[in-house]
């Protein structure tokens, strides 16, 4: 029972950075019925930028105040990252529109590709590590064999997770910009005859994706600690497996799917195999795609002719 | 960007635009340099992560995107569609080619028949171990590839990111037959493609049904569930290890080594380890063009034009009463067995395998070329692997590279990443890819050829 109970929290915590990152996938699957191939390694990315302004707060102001230091690196790392996605989008994505079928997404793995080569040109393929930080802890049960323990790391991302997660809510259900977004979702050509800038609104919806990207990039570096330029891809296909999971173009599908695949992963490496965990992930993604493709939240897709 | 410029019938060219828009590019490049190129993490000496700052590397990109910003935008001004903004060969190249391409393909083949002799008779018996082998199999192998995969994406529209499966699956088949139980190559080439057409067909049967996109993580997925269990089923595979001590293929029962029953000894010859690699790359010269032949002739079998079908409109095809998981399958299952008779050459030319040669990366590499040659079209494949390959081989060879940029510039390094930029350029530039005419098998009177973008595709 503690053993399942520290599991548990381990696994939200898990299943909160996946869920942050699988909203990008969704919400930019759900305006332009593409995957973006890339935003794996967008995530990868903040991470990185996270990286480097931590060390630079570090070396200007000494590492004192940690939770100032975080907030700051959360702030920058959004606006960054949002900007690699916005530049990308405008670049790579937006000359396609219109292009056949497959060719935002054969742009979107070359995008891929460069990401995490130009990381590893740029900062060095090695391991980069961080000083471990936010280290204490809480116990929560405290029994003779085992006790359950949730570190602050934890209760920082969770909570963090859950109050950009409300914020976000809000912007897509009460904003004009929100309804902006949900009008281009339902049809993109009304929405323009409308008076709706789609451009505007599909280059904001890459900006949202990769604030939270960012913001899930800042907490895997918190909660592992280390970060190398191909760490993109194995969370971002698990991220992709939880918004197809919650039914893609479901925000919070996304959500619920994220903390299912990092349950899941937490789960099989505790009672299982480790070896196989990344293996479960994917079948998870096989098994769902093809009996269950429309998710947990997500409608049914019509076939349009 | 490119989109926002409008063009009123082409005024004199307007520099203050221009400039204002090349600023602005530039000013975003700054935006994008400043935490990830302008800091630098690198391990010191006590291994503690430190900063370097390299403002210099800024202050050139910046520069780069400025001025080319303005050259695009000035250039733009002049024209009145932006249709033509780069043309690096002449109108009516392609249709030349196309009209001759009888000519040319008997050109191309004698160039690779005659190759090895080439490359002896220019670098002598030392230097042209080096180019057959590192660019003629090399080269080839890929070509092989991309031509495989070519029925999958080019021919059927099915997007395969996990073609490198296939390929491992061959690999593995030829390695372990033939070091259990001794099998020759010549029994496990054709086993070994049908067990990856078998895979093909089992991992095909359930995820054919889905659309374009999930077809192309699902495949990815399986890919990776390969090589994974690869890494973790110690037992069977040697993990990451790998297996290492694979038989070599013989010549016909005659094998490649200095006894006296050695190919060189048999035919009287002085015993040089080129006679193996001639023999490899004949080998898999014969493999490519075995792939071009069967895809050259499929297009005209029924099965073929429901292929080409079903990529054009897939609601029509099963309209018109195409059993659509069956042809898909069937393209699935093809490729893949190309896919397979490549990995079984691989391990047989390696000796050594292991799941590190069998990562996505490959695959995105296989799919590039099919993508960037031209979806469908064999020469265009066989131009892509040329460049892609043979370039990064050349890339290992530019040592006067490094007195411009200083002694630890590494051109190797560059490659995906030059891989990854090609692919945004060619989509957005070409999207059908380089060569993206159509050529049509059914034609009244006569064959012509039409560009691929006068094609509406329907999904799938």
């Amino acid at each position: 029972m503690e053993v399942f109970l520290q599991q548990l929290i381990n696994g939200l915590t898990l299943g909160s950075i996946y869920g942050l990152i699988a909203i990008g996938y969704t919400m930019v699957f759900g305006i332009i019925g593409m995957v973006n191939f890339a935003h794996g390694d967008i995530f990868m990315l903040s991470a990185f930028i996270a990286l480097i302004f931590f060390m630079l707060i570090a070396s200007w102001f000494g590492a004192g105040l940690i939770v100032v230091a975080l907030i700051v690196v959360l702030a920058l790392a959004m606006f960054f990252t949002s900007l690699w996605n916005w530049a990308i989008e405008r670049v790579a994505y937006r000359p396609l529109r219109g292009s056949f079928r497959l060719a935002p997404l054969i742009s979107a793995i070359g995008m891929s590709i460069f990401l995490s080569n130009f990381v590893q040109v740029v900062q060095g393929p090695r391991n980069k590590s961080t000083a471990p930080m936010l280290n204490d802890s809480i116990t929560l049960i405290n029994s003779a064999t085992y006790s359950v323990q949730i570190s602050y790391k934890q209760i920082v991302i969770i909570v963090t997770t859950a109050v950009l997660l409300a914020a976000f809510w809000y912007i897509v259900q009460k904003t004009p910009l929100g309804r902006a977004q949900r009008a281009c979702e339902q049809d993109r050509k009304m929405a323009a005859l409308l008076g709706i800038d789609v451009d505007r609104t599909i280059s904001i919806t890459f900006v949202m994706g990769a604030a939270l990207a960012a913001v899930a990039g800042v907490m895997y570096l918190v909660l592992y600690g280390v970060v190398s330029f191909n760490d993109g891809f194995i969370p971002g296909v698990k991220a992709f497996t939880a918004a197809v999971l919650g039914g893609i173009g479901s925000l919070p599908g996304a959500v619920i799917g994220g903390l299912l695949i990092g349950l899941i992963e937490v789960m099989w490496s505790a009672y299982f195999t480790i070896d196989y965990k990344d293996v479960a992930a994917f079948c998870i993604l096989a098994i769902v795609l093809v009996f269950m493709p429309s998710g947990i939240l997500g409608r049914p897709e019509v076939e349009k002719v | 960007m490119a989109t926002t410029i409008s063009t009123p019938a082409a005024p004199p060219r307007d520099i203050k635009a221009a400039l204002k828009e090349a600023g602005f590019a530039a000013l975003v490049t700054f935006g994008l340099c400043i935490p990830i190129i302008a800091w630098g993490t690198r391990q010191n000496m006590e291994n503690v992560l430190v900063l370097d700052q390299r403002w210099e590397a800024v202050a050139w990109a910046v520069a780069i995107v400025f001025v080319g910003r303005l050259l695009v935008v000035l250039r733009q001004q002049g024209k009145a569609e932006r249709k033509s903004l780069v043309r690096f060969l002449p109108h009516g190249t392609f249709a030349f080619f196309q009209r001759h391409s009888g000519f040319f393909s008997a050109l191309g083949l004698g160039f690779l028949i005659t190759f090895p002799l080439i490359a002896i008779m220019l670098t002598g018996w030392g230097g042209a171990l080096k180019w057959i082998d590192n660019f003629g199999v090399q080269i080839l192998i890929y070509v092989m590839l991309g031509w495989g995969l070519n029925i999958v994406v080019g021919l059927a529209g099915l997007l395969d990111l996990g073609y490198v499966a296939f390929y491992a699956v061959g690999a593995y088949s030829y390695a372990l037959l033939a070091k259990n139980f001794g099998l020759s190559f010549w029994l496990l080439l054709p086993l070994s493609g049908i067990l990856a057409a078998f895979w093909g067909m089992l991992l095909g049967f359930p995820v054919l049904r889905l659309r374009g996109d999930y077809l192309a993580i699902v495949t990815l997925a399986f890919g990776e569930i390969i090589r994974l269990v690869l890494i973790n089923w110690v037992d069977f595979s040697n993990g990451y290890a790998g297996i290492s001590g694979i038989p070599r293929p013989s010549f016909f029962g005659i094998p490649f080594n200095a006894s006296d029953e050695g190919f060189a000894a048999v035919f009287g010859l002085e015993f040089s380890p080129l006679y193996r690699t001639i023999f490899l790359y004949y080998l898999i010269l014969a493999l490519a063009l075995l792939t071009a032949f069967v895809s050259l002739r499929l297009r005209r079998l029924p099965v073929g034009r429901a292929w080409e079908a079903l990529r054009e409109d897939e609601i029509a095809c099963r309209s018109l009463g195409i059993n659509t998981t069956n042809t898909k399958l069937t393209a699935f299952s093809i490729g893949a067995m190309f896919g397979g008779f490549a990995g079984a050459f691989f391990s047989a030319r390696q000796g050594f395998i292991s799941p590190e040669s069998f990562v996505f990366m490959e695959s995105a590499m296989v799919l590039a070329i099919v993508v960037l040659g031209g979806m469908g079209s064999l020469w265009g494949c066989a131009i892509a692997a040329t460049a892609m390959i043979g370039g990064t081989e050349l890339l290992r060879e530019l040592d006067w590279l490094k007195a411009i940029f200083g002694n630890d510039f590494d051109p190797t390094k560059y490659r995906m990443l030059i891989f990854g930029l090609a692919m945004v350029v060619i989509m957005i530039w070409k999207p059908r890819g380089l060569i993206s005419t159509r050529e049509p098998t059914a034609f009244l009177k006569e064959k012509k050829a039409i560009s691929s973008d006068m094609v509406q595709e329907g999904h799938g």
